[in-house]
């Protein structure tokens, strides 16, 4: 069974600027005592919008319908909580671009058929300042061609080739991919001493 | 004679399935750990999918993150967090999975009682949905913190598909110092490599520091790895390992035990194995270390004073100005004599025996300050078990602690225990980040559990080494 196959997300974007963006701040702990993912979406950095009074880029007006959330270095830094890109997801984007990400967080937005692309810092910059200006600009981020393009031009994004070829193919939800290796799953485990309790 | 390999390379190849087209690995996990926060939506998946748990008898389950640490009686007073204890229940029912629940007498964070029962084990790899999956790397485990889309991986193939990092050789020469503990040791590599330094890498802490280190204190470093942006972090196995398994309840016995080991010996890193990169510090200029911002790599030795713009690399710096805004500090100020409202010891990073028996020796030689809260917060319910027949609960209430249930209790603050509004907190747990503990503006300090117990009784961040 594929799933969707993802060469591009075109839209606009939203500017959430800072290093090392925690998990914590993504969705807040407090937001996790739930048993499904519905209604994450308006946790999306909850704590932050309410101390920042309605100034929060995602409750810029100016920002409103984005599809794409442009994030400085190390986003998502923190817990493993795939609640983070869930609560994103559903409050409406469907791609990243950042200066970087931290593993787990971009492993789980692959998991959702969300890519995470990176630029080099001067990109980015210049990117994050043009939308600030205009955020009424339509970006494209094109796996295909590895690049992220807007008002300023067509700018190289970086993307992992294995997460890149996943989204390309749609082969992106692993649980399918790995059932296909069948008995070979459990030639492995009986090899392992350990899963015979080391008995002779 | 083949060249010598290191333990990470022989887990990989050992629990390879096969390489997947998209060049990531197809790895076999061999003990998968869950919890309530991260499992029902997984459980839901493969519901979804029609597809039963693969391999039941390598998945155990606890319940730490919304167990409340005052009253564990049922039904639980919070709504929210009863649901979730009922899907994990209906789910471990359903799937024939052990769960170790308050009932059970076995119940704790889920990094401590996969260790303290003997489930982890030198030498397999281990998932968790849970980003301190790193912890079980004290043992040679190759463990990974997953996303639950990850946990349906492994509910329905026992397998995760990786991308195989690199890996870095962290050697820790010399001796450490009076008052400097496994904690400060992680919080200094942090410091030092910075809080994204270990993205794209496997940490092997190695060298005479970490050799010399009891299994518990080597838990608390490999713990903290994911705050240094490492999703894994190990010890190679030795004595000090296998004189920590045996005799747990699933460790191997009898003759069995002896194969164990020998197995677990063959897995071990080999001297002179190829690394893609090596680190090293001197333990012996580790200092007691404090975090004094909004990341744990945000931090200072106890004794020096927050760092002056001028010392902090263009690029941080807009990061430097925001820790101090929230944390209401100045550039040049020192860490010591801060004042605390609370005191949390406890958690997956400083929740065991050795981290409450060194906290009891401080609070021995004193009273808690008027006007600070505390929370002492056994990892497990054997750890409180233990540190009842020793005894420390009542060293800690003597000197005006509180000592609670087990549970995940202030390290997150998804239970009743939270900061109120800026209170600042002396915390043994491993983030600091805005809003963590409970409180969207509340203040976090990083330490060790010694050091936590010092700032309880002083009233203040003090230097440990002026008391013991
Ligand atoms: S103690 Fe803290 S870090 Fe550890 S598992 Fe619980 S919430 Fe996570």
């Amino acid at each position: 069974m594929a799933e969707k196959i993802i060469e591009r997300v075109a839209g606009r974007a939203c500017v959430v600027r800072g290093t090392d963006i925690d998990t914590d701040r993504i969705i807040p702990a407090r937001y996790l005592r739930c048993v499904t993912f519905d209604g994450l979406g308006e946790h999306a950095f909850r704590d932050d919008r309410e101390q920042a009074k309605g100034d929060h880029p995602l409750d810029d007006e100016r920002f409103a319908g984005a599809k794409i959330l442009v994030v400085g270095e190390n986003f998502g830094c923190g817990s493993s909580r795939e609640h983070a890109p869930q609560s994103l997801m559903r409050f409406g984007f469907q791609a990243f671009v950042g200066g970087s990400f931290a593993e787990i967080f971009a492993g789980n937005c692959t998991a959702l058929g969300l890519p995470c692309v990176t630029l080099a810092g001067g990109d980015l910059a210049a990117l994050m300042d043009s939308i600030d200006l205009d955020p009424s600009q339509e970006l494209v981020v094109d796996l295909v061609a590895r690049t992220v393009t807007a008002r300023i031009g067509s700018l190289a994004a970086g993307i992992r080739d294995g997460t890149r070829k996943a989204l390309l193919e749609g082969s992106w939800n692993a649980t399918n991919q790995l059932r296909e290796a069948g008995g070979a799953i459990e030639a492995v485990a009986e090899a392992l001493p350990y899963t015979r309790g080391f008995q002779g | 004679m083949s060249p010598p390999r290191s333990l990470f390379d022989k887990v990989w190849e050992a629990h390879t399935v096969r390489e997947l087209p998209d060049g990531q690995t197809q790895l076999f996990i061999g003990l998968h750990l869950i919890h309530e926060v991260t499992s029902p939506q997984a459980f839901a998946m493969i519901r979804e999918m029609e597809l039963p748990v693969r391999v039941p008898g390598r998945t155990f389950a606890t319940v730490d993150h919304i167990i409340p640490t005052d009253s564990q009686l049922r039904p639980l007073t919070d709504d929210l967090a009863e649901q979730m204890m009922v899907a994990l229940e209906t789910n471990c029912r359903k799937h024939e999975i052990p769960l170790f629940d308050p009932a059970s007498g076995r119940q704790g964070v889920v990094h401590v009682i996969g260790p303290e029962l003997g489930l982890t084990q030198p030498a397999m790899t281990v998932a968790c949905g849970d980003s301190h999956t790193s912890t079980h790397g004290a043992f040679g485990a190759i463990a990974f913190g997953i996303g639950t889309s990850q946990v349906r991986d492994v509910l329905a193939t026992q397998c995760l598909a990786m991308a195989k990092p690199e890996l870095r050789r962290i050697e820790v020469t010399g001796k450490l110092g009076g008052g400097v503990y496994a904690k400060d040791v992680i919080l200094h590599i942090i410091r030092r490599l910075g809080v994204k330094g270990g993205v794209g890498y496997a940490y092997e802490y190695a060298g005479p520091v970490v050799e010399a280190m009891a299994l518990e204190e080597r838990l608390t470093l490999c713990n903290m790895s994911i705050e240094g942006g490492a999703r894994v972090g190990y010890v190679s196995p030795d004595e000090t390992t296998f004189a920590y398994l045996k005799g747990r309840e699933f460790s191997p016995k009898g003759e069995d035990w002896d194969r164990a080991v020998a197995w677990w010996r063959s897995m071990a890193s080999e001297e002179g194995a190829a690394v893609d990169d090596r680190v090293e510090f001197d333990g012996a200029e580790i200092p007691p270390t404090v975090t004094w911002g909004i990341h744990p790599g945000q931090a200072a030795g106890v004794d020096e004073p927050i760092p002056q713009l001028s010392e902090i690399a263009d690029d941080d710096r807009p990061a430097f100005a925001e820790a101090l805004d929230f944390m209401g500090f100045k550039p040049g100020q020192p860490i010591a004599g801060t004042k605390v409202d609370v005191a949390f010891i406890g958690s997956c990073t400083n929740g065991r025996i050795s981290d409450f028996r060194e906290a009891a020796r401080v609070a021995r030689t004193g009273k808690v300050a008027p006007g600070v809260r505390t929370l002492v917060v056994p990892g497990s319910q054997e750890v409180a078990r233990q540190a009842e027949a020793e005894g420390l609960d009542e060293v800690f209430r003597a000197a005006g602690f509180d000592w609670r249930e087990p549970g995940c209790s202030m390290c997150l603050a998804m239970n009743p225990d939270k900061l109120v509004g800026r209170e600042v907190c002396a915390s043994s747990s491993n983030r600091n980040f805005k809003g963590r503990q409970g409180s969207p503006t509340g203040r976090t300090l990083l330490m060790s559990p010694a050091m936590v117990a010092a700032a309880a009784l002083r009233g203040e961040v003090t230097d440990l080494r002026e008391i013991l």
